[in-house]
């Protein structure tokens, strides 16, 4: 008798799972129709990389390749090189399209928020080749999504003559390896 | 009536209602898609021409050019053979339906036990191409096939004689006629319900949908079919859930009898379309049960439930004689 009254259970919930879903005739649709309509996306959406620039206007890639080494896909290329006072900036800087998945862990490897996603998708080449973006395409003038970071601000900065820490209003650096047990 | 089958349909009848029909069947293709979407809070495709309806036209383009390959270790012959037959049977049963006075093939005095034969007869398809594929999924699936339809026909059939009895006859057209005063939907409440759970069962369609469970045997049946040969299984599906939404009107909701203002045929093809409409809700609405489930529900629930049906049923009609 249970598993009669089990059977009944079991077809009434049948017709209750119809009922549910026939009212969904008259829902609306959630479907967005993308190209007549466009997708609203929200600031951290992860798109097209750009490379930004801190608040004073320079680079803020320092081509310590931690975003390189991060990439799952290795579609990040770039060369250090420095300029006359020793401070590190890429060379060149080459991110393949084609093969980068928009993971985002480039951005959360990079150490000066030099390197970001960005709320654009529709990137479509004919051309493979046209899908391999140079730091000329990458670099943008702004400072992205994080508008008051400035790397060395905060790092310190030694130039000639000076070391980190050293000048006026300056505290030294800290030293990480006093912070170990 | 004296004869036991009266042609009534001309050569353009058999034309007309054969193109008919299979022109109903390729655009489910496209019915089921939008109707599922709309259920599912999508569009479905809605491009192509007014509402997407050239869809059917790229689908059948599509399933036209692609390659059709037959496996060097399938039982080449039967291969081919088997998705013929799903399209022979079904359309041939279709000779018996009854689509309003005067339209449709033959006239036959078995014609529920014809239909019966032949909806039974098109599970070959299924099994031989299960068979012949010479694929493990694929016979599994054939297997759950010829299963699944040895235990739902047996109260397919029961849960039609309750129909036979009160009306007296095999043949669909006078069943029809029996209903002028009052639908077997009601008097045959619980027969309607156990054949609806049957003709589902019989097409394999979902939640019966198991010789062919895309999570479990990936595609069963037609896991090694492309192309055309695909195509016809498919069709030969679309055909079957149009077949069994058409018996399902003439034999409990009266077929073609409606109010007058309309034209019997029209009543007919309302109807029929109002019940595909719902084996397509079923297709969106319903998950699948396990086999052994599916089994037992079949056994241990349906068929007692048909044989109770026919017990009440034989002895309210002699209750109602003496
Ligand atoms: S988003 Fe991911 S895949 Fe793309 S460049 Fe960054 S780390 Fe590589
Ligand atoms: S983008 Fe960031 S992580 Fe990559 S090299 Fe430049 S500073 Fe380093």
């Amino acid at each position: 008798m249970n598993s009669f009254k089990l059977c009944i259970d079991l077809i009434l919930s049948q017709f209750q799972t119809l009922g549910t879903v026939l009212q969904h005739t008259f829902t609306k649709a959630d479907t967005v129709e993308y190209p007549e309509q466009q997708v609203a996306l929200f600031p951290r959406y992860r798109g097209r990389i750009v490379l930004t620039r801190d608040p004073d206007g320079l680079e803020r890639c320092v081509a310590c390749n931690l975003c390189a080494v991060a990439c799952p896909v290795d579609c990040i290329a770039l060369q250090k090189s420095e300029d006359q006072e020793g401070r590190w900036y890429p060379d060149f800087f080459r991110i393949n399209f084609s093969r980068c998945i928009m993971c985002g862990f480039c951005e959360e490897a990079c150490p000066t928020y030099a390197i970001q996603l960005t709320p654009d998708f529709e990137m479509c080449e004919y051309d493979r080749q046209s899908m391999v973006y140079e730091k000329e395409d990458l670099l943008i003038d702004g400072t992205g999504k994080y508008h008051d970071y400035n790397f060395y601000r905060i790092a310190g900065k030694s130039i000639a003559g000076k070391g980190k820490g050293e000048a006026e209003n300056e505290a030294p650096p800290i030293d990480v390896k006093t912070l170990l047990p | 009536m004296t004869e036991p089958i009266n042609q009534i349909g001309t050569w353009i009848d058999i034309i007309g209602i054969l193109s008919s029909v299979m022109l109903v069947a390729a655009l489910l293709i496209w019915v089921e898609r939008r109707m599922i979407g709309i259920w599912q809070d999508r569009l479905g495709p809605n491009r192509l021409g007014p509402l997407g309806l050239m869809q059917v036209a790229a689908d059948m383009i599509k399933i036209f050019f692609k390659e059709d390959w037959i496996p060097p270790f399938a039982d080449k012959a039967v291969f081919v053979l088997a998705p013929m037959i799903i399209m022979v049977t079904i359309l041939t049963a279709f000779a018996v339906v009854p689509f309003a006075p005067g339209i449709g093939i033959i006239d036959f005095n078995f014609g529920l036990l014809y239909f019966l034969a032949l909806s039974s007869l098109s599970v070959y398809s299924v099994v031989l191409g299960g068979y012949a594929s010479n694929n493990k999924y694929a016979l599994l699936g054939a297997v759950r096939a010829a299963a699944q339809t040895i235990s739902y026909e047996v109260f397919m059939a029961l849960s039609l004689m309750g129909v036979v009895m009160l009306s007296g006859t095999f043949n669909l057209r006078d069943i029809v006629e029996a209903q002028r005063n009052g639908w077997f939907c009601l008097s045959q409440f619980l027969g309607l319900f156990l054949f609806i759970v049957a003709v589902v069962a019989e097409s394999h369609r979902t939640p019966f949908d198991l010789p062919e469970a895309e999570h479990e045997i990936i595609a069963g049946f037609h896991i090694e079919y492309s192309g055309m040969k695909f195509g016809m299984f498919f069709i030969g599906e679309y055909l079957s859930v149009t077949l069994s939404s058409a018996m399902i009107v003439t034999l409990f909701f009266g077929g073609w009898l409606g109010p007058e203002f309309l034209p019997p045929l029209f009543w007919f093809c309302f109807k029929t379309s109002i019940w595909i409409l719902f084996f397509v809700l079923l297709r969106a609405s319903l998950p699948r049960p396990r086999y052994d489930q599916l089994m037992s529900f079949g056994w241990k629930f349906m068929l007692p439930l048909a044989l109770i049906n026919l017990l009440v049923t034989g002895g309210l009609v002699l209750w109602m004689e003496s």
